[in-house]
C-alpha cells in the first residue's frame, strides 16, 4: 500500500530558531490521523509545510508519488491538498453561500487568469455545489449571514467546508474545535468526520483535546520540540511515557477507556 | 448584472446621446471631458473592489493621451477610432509591463509604487524637448472615418464617440464583475492568503486587474487629449492621479454607474465652484467633498444602489467599511 | 574631485531638507497610521510664515541670529496652530475610517489650505533671502558654501539626535514607540492614545512648518511649493519606512546623495530619481528599508 503523503527528513528553520526537524513518515490513503502537541512544538508549522505556506529548509514532500516541496499553495491545493485553519479564514464582508460559492467557483473553473475573467460566477453548478457542502456541514441556518457575524463554531465549520469542496484527497485540519465549547466539539468533529469520511479523504487534524484524538484519530503523532516524538495508534501513542510527560497528562487507564467509548 | 439592468443602462447612454444637441454647448464639452475621466474611475473601481488604490492611474492616462498627440505629429494620423485604439494598447502594455512589479506591492505601498511610476514618467516628460517638455504640445483635430465635422458639429461627434466607448466599457466591466475573476475582488480584500488557499494566484489577478484598469485609464486620456486639442506633462502628475482617486471614493464601488455619474457630477460641482467661487473654489469643493466623505462613506453611487434589490454577489460590502478581521469572535 | 565634493555637499544640504519635512511624516504615520497629505500645507504655511516674519524683523531692524529665531518660532507657532485646529476639528471624525478615505481627507483638508493661503497672502511669490544672505558663506579651496546651507544640516542633524533621544530617552517619547508598535496593546496598557495622537499631529505639524521655515530663504516661496514637497516626502518616508525615524533620516541621505549626483551628472533624470530610487529600494526591501518584522498571519 503506498503512501498518498510522504515527508522525509523535514526540517524548518527561522534564523537561529529550528522550528521543526527530523520529520519523516508516509500516511497511507484514507487514514485519519491526529496530531498532537503542545503549542509551540511544530505542529502548525509541518501543516504549513506541507500546504505550501512555508518553504523547507531541508527535506522533501511527496504526495501521491509525486514531489511537491516548495510548492505555492495554491498549486498544492489546486493537486488535491487542502486545509483548514487553526483561526476561520473566512471572507468575512460576504454570506456564507457566498464564500461557498467563491470556493466553488474557484475548484471547478479552469486555470489561467484570463478565463476566470470570462467565466460567469452564477453558474448552477456553482451554486448548487455550494448549497450541498452547507447541507453536508449543517450550517444551512447561516446560508445567508455575514460571516463575519457568525458564532466560532459555524466559523470553523464554514472554514473546513470551503477547504473540502476542490475535492481534496488529503485535507489538514488545524485545531478544527479550538474556540468552540466544550459541549458542542464532539458534535462539531462527528459531523465534520462523518462528511469527510463519505468523501473517502485521508485526514489530519490537530488537536489538543486527547479525547476527540483518541475517539476520531485511527493514528497519532506526537510533536515535541519540533519534531516527532511518538507515532501510532492513540492508545500506544497516549501512553508513552515521553507523551505523557510533554503533552497529554492522560493516565493511560484513561486513554484506554475512551478509546473504547 | 441582469437584463433589466442592462436595459436601463442602455437607455441611459441613449438618452444621453440623444439630448446632446440641445444642451449648451459648454455642458456638452463638460460632459465629454467627464465621461472620458469616468473611464479612469472605473478602472480605479475594478481596483478598489480588491482593496487597492493606485495612486498614479495618471501614468497610463497620460500614456494614452501622449501617444495619440505624437501619433498625429509624426505621422499625420487623424482618425479617432486609429487613435484611440492606439492609446489604449500603448497604455495597456505599460500596464502589463509594470503589472508585474506592481501586483507583488498592497496597501500604502502599492499606491505609492504606482505614484513613483507616473512621477518617472511625468520627469521624462518635462525634461524631454522632444515630447515638447513643461508646455507640451497640439493635437490636431480628430476625423472620424475620413468624416471631419467642424465646430459644434465636431464637438457633439466627440461626445457620441465618448459615449459610446463607455458604454461599451460599461457593459464589459459589468460583464467582468459577475465573472470569477470580478467577483474574487471582495475575497482578495477580505482574506488573500485564504484565495491563495483556494487555489487562485492572486498576484495575477491583481496583474490582470492593473491591465484592465491601465487599458480604461489609457482610453480615458486619448479622449480627453481629442477633446482638449492639447497634451503636457501635467496629465502624469499626481494631482492629477490624486483627482481620479477622489472621485472615485466619492462615488462609491458599488455599480459601473458609479464612476461616469460621480466623474460628471464632480466635474459639474468644479464647474459651480470655479463660477460661484472662483478665488476660493478648493475651499468650496474641498468642503463639499469632505461632507461627503465623512457622511456618505459608500460614495454617491451608494444612493442609487440603495434604490436596488440586494443580490447575491452584487451586495460586497464597500470597500470603505474597514471588514472586521477573521477570528474576531 | 571638485564634482564628487559638490554632489556630497549638496546632497547633504539636500537631505537635511527633505529630512525635517519626512520626519514629521513619518511620526504622523507612525503613532496614527496616517498618510497625511496635509503635510504639504504644514510645510507651505511654515515657508509663508517665515516669509512673512522675516518682512517683520528686516523692517524692525532687528539683528540677523534674534531675526532667524524670530522666523523659526513664528513658523512653529502656526504649525502649532494649525495642528490642533486640523486635528480637533476635522481629522478626528475620519479616525476608524478606512485608510483611504482618511487620506483623502488629507488630502481635501491640503487642496483648501492652498486656497487658504492665496487667501492670506495673495498669489504673487514671497522672497525671505535675508538670513541667508546675511549668514554669508566660507570658501574651502575652490568651493563656495553657503554657511545657511550648512545651518540647514546643522539644524537638521539636531532635530534628528534630538527626535532619537526624546523616543529611546525619554517617559512620552518611549510611550509613543508604543503606541507605534500597536495601538490596541497600547490603549489596553492605559495609554490615552486620543491624547497621544493629538500630540504626535502637534509636533508632526510643527516639525513640517520647521522645514518649510527653514528652507524659505531658499527657494521662492509661492502656492505649488507644498504639492511639490509632499510627493518628495513620500518618497523619502516610504523608501525609509513607514514610521522610522532612522529610515527617515537614511531615506533622506539616500535620495538627497542620489539627487544631487543626477543634476551634476544626468541632469535629465534629476525630476524623477527620487522615485526610481523608491521603486529599486521597494524591489529589495518591499517595506522600505526600516520596518518591523510582519508577525505570522496563521
Amino acid at each position: 500500500m503506498s503512501a498518498i503523503l510522504s515527508v522525509r527528513d523535514l526540517e524548518k528553520t527561522f534564523g537561529s530558531i529550528v522550528a521543526a526537524r527530523d520529520i519523516t513518515l508516509d500516511i497511507p490513503p484514507q487514514q485519519v490521523v491526529g496530531v498532537i502537541g503542545a503549542n509551540g512544538a511544530g505542529k502548525t508549522t509541518f501543516i504549513n509545510m506541507i500546504t505550501g505556506h512555508l518553504r523547507p529548509s531541508k527535506g522533501s514532500i511527496r504526495f501521491e508519488d509525486r514531489d511537491i516541496t516548495g510548492k505555492p499553495s495554491r498549486e498544492i491545493t489546486r493537486l488535491g491538498i487542502s486545509r483548514s485553519f487553526q483561526v476561520a479564514q473566512i471572507f468575512p464582508s460576504l454570506t456564507v453561500f457566498e464564500n461557498m460559492c467563491v470556493a466553488a467557483a474557484i475548484a471547478r473553473g479552469a486555470s489561467g487568469m484570463l478565463a476566470r475573467a470570462l467565466t460567469p460566477l452564477r453558474a448552477r453548478e456553482t451554486l448548487a455545489e455550494a448549497d450541498a457542502a452547507i447541507e453536508l456541514f449543517r450550517i444551512g441556518a447561516y446560508r445567508d449571514a455575514r460571516s463575519a457575524t457568525l458564532p466560532q463554531g459555524v466559523r470553523k465549520l464554514l472554514d473546513i467546508a470551503m477547504a473540502i469542496v476542490g475535492a481534496p484527497r488529503v485535507l489538514l485540519l488545524d485545531e478544527p474545535t479550538s474556540g468552540i465549547s466544550i459541549e458542542e466539539k464532539f458534535e462539531v468533529m462527528a459531523v465534520v468526520m462523518s462528511a469527510l469520511r463519505s468523501r473517502g479523504m485521508t485526514v489530519l487534524f490537530v488537536e489538543h483535546d486527547m479525547e476527540i484524538v483518541s475517539r476520531f484519530a485511527e493514528r497519532v503523532l506526537a510533536f515535541y520540540d519540533g519534531t516527532v516524538i511518538a507515532d501510532g495508534a492513540p492508545a500506544v501513542a497516549l501512553a508513552d511515557a515521553r507523551v505523557q510527560a510533554f503533552i497529554s497528562g492522560t493516565r493511560p487507564e484513561h486513554a484506554e477507556a475512551a478509546a473504547h467509548a | 448584472m441582469a437584463a433589466r439592468q442592462k436595459l436601463i443602462g442602455a437607455l441611459a447612454f441613449l438618452a444621453l446621446a440623444v439630448v446632446a444637441p440641445f444642451a449648451p454647448a459648454w455642458l456638452v464639452s463638460l460632459a465629454t471631458i467627464a465621461f472620458a475621466n469616468g473611464l479612469v474611475v472605473l478602472g480605479l473601481v475594478i481596483l478598489w473592489r480588491a482593496g487597492l488604490v493606485p495612486f498614479g492611474q495618471a501614468l497610463f492616462y497620460a500614456t494614452g493621451a501622449y501617444t495619440i498627440a505624437l501619433l498625429g505629429r509624426y505621422t499625420g494620423m487623424r482618425d479617432v477610432f486609429v487613435m484611440v485604439a492606439a492609446g489604449a494598447a500603448a497604455a495597456g502594455l505599460v500596464a502589463f509591463v509594470t503589472g508585474f512589479l506592481l501586483a507583488r506591492y498592497r496597501d500604502i505601498f502599492f499606491a505609492m509604487l504606482s505614484l513613483a511610476m507616473s512621477m518617472i514618467l511625468y520627469g521624462v516628460l518635462v525634461k524631454t524637448e522632444t515630447l515638447g517638455s513643461t508646455d507640451g504640445f497640439h493635437v490636431a483635430t480628430g476625423t472620424f472615418l475620413g468624416y471631419a465635422p467642424q465646430g459644434t458639429a465636431h464637438d457633439l461627434a466627440l461626445y457620441w464617440l465618448v459615449l459610446a466607448v463607455c458604454a461599451l466599457a460599461a457593459l464589459a466591466v459589468a460583464t467582468y464583475f459577475d465573472s470569477v475573476a470580478g467577483v474574487l475582488a471582495a475575497p482578495v480584500r477580505d482574506n488573500e492568503i485564504r484565495v491563495e488557499f483556494l487555489g487562485i494566484s492572486v498576484n495575477r489577478l491583481i496583474h490582470l486587474k492593473l491591465v484592465i484598469a491601465g487599458l480604461l485609464a489609457g482610453v480615458g486620456g486619448a479622449l480627453a487629449a481629442l477633446v482638449v486639442e492639447h497634451v503636457d506633462p501635467n496629465m502624469a502628475y499626481w494631482t492629477t492621479s490624486g483627482g481620479f482617486v477622489f472621485v472615485t471614493i466619492l462615488a462609491g464601488a458599488g455599480s459601473v454607474a458609479a464612476a461616469f455619474v460621480g466623474s460628471l457630477a464632480f466635474e459639474l460641482a468644479r464647474s459651480i465652484a470655479v463660477a460661484v467661487f472662483p478665488g476660493e473654489w478648493q475651499i468650496a469643493l474641498g468642503t463639499a467633498l469632505l461632507l461627503t466623505i465623512l457622511f456618505l462613506p459608500e460614495g454617491l453611487g451608494s444612493l442609487v444602489t440603495r434604490l436596488r434589490r440586494p443580490r447575491v454577489l452584487d451586495k460586497v460590502a464597500s470597500p470603505k467599511t474597514a471588514p472586521e478581521k477573521p477570528g474576531a469572535a | 574631485m571638485l564634482t564628487a565634493f559638490a554632489i556630497l555637499t549638496d546632497g547633504l544640504v539636500y537631505a537635511a531638507y527633505l529630512f525635517l519635512v519626512a520626519v514629521g511624516l513619518t511620526l504622523i504615520f507612525g503613532v496614527m497610521k496616517i498618510l497625511n497629505v496635509t503635510h504639504g500645507s504644514f510645510y507651505a504655511f511654515g515657508a509663508y510664515g517665515a516669509a512673512t516674519a522675516v518682512g517683520i524683523y528686516v523692517e524692525r531692524g532687528l539683528p540677523d541670529a534674534a531675526g532667524f529665531l524670530f522666523m523659526i518660532l513664528v513658523a512653529m507657532a502656526i504649525g502649532l496652530v494649525l495642528g490642533v485646529i486640523l486635528e480637533r476639528g476635522i481629522l478626528r471624525f475620519a479616525y476608524g475610517k478606512d485608510e483611504v478615505v482618511i487620506v483623502l481627507v488629507t488630502y481635501a483638508v491640503f487642496l483648501m489650505l492652498e486656497d487658504v493661503i492665496a487667501l492670506i497672502w495673495g498669489r504673487e511669490s514671497h522672497a525671505a533671502y535675508p538670513p541667508m544672505v546675511a549668514a554669508g558663506s566660507i570658501e574651502i579651496g575652490d568651493l563656495v558654501l553657503s554657511n545657511y546651507d550648512i545651518g540647514l544640516v546643522a539644524i537638521a542633524a539636531v532635530v534628528a539626535g534630538l527626535g532619537y533621544w526624546a523616543l529611546k530617552y525619554t517617559r512620552y517619547g518611549r510611550l509613543l514607540t508604543v503606541v507605534i508598535f500597536d495601538r490596541e496593546t497600547a490603549a489596553a496598557f492605559g495609554i490615552n492614545v486620543t491624547v497621544v495622537y493629538t500630540v504626535t499631529f502637534i509636533i508632526g505639524a510643527m516639525l513640517g512648518a520647521l522645514g518649510g521655515a527653514v528652507m524659505a530663504p531658499k527657494i521662492s516661496v509661492t502656492l505649488g511649493i507644498g504639492v511639490e514637497v509632499i510627493v518628495l516626502a513620500f518618497a523619502v518616508v516610504v523608501t525609509g519606512g513607514l514610521g522610522s525615524i532612522e529610515g527617515a533620516l537614511i531615506g533622506s541621505l539616500i535620495v538627497g546623495l542620489c539627487r544631487a549626483a543626477a543634476v551634476h551628472l544626468v541632469p535629465q533624470i534629476e525630476l524623477f530619481v527620487i522615485y526610481a530610487v523608491m521603486a529599486l529600494v521597494l524591489v529589495f526591501r518591499p517595506y522600505g528599508l526600516f520596518t518591523q518584522a510582519q508577525p505570522r498571519k496563521i
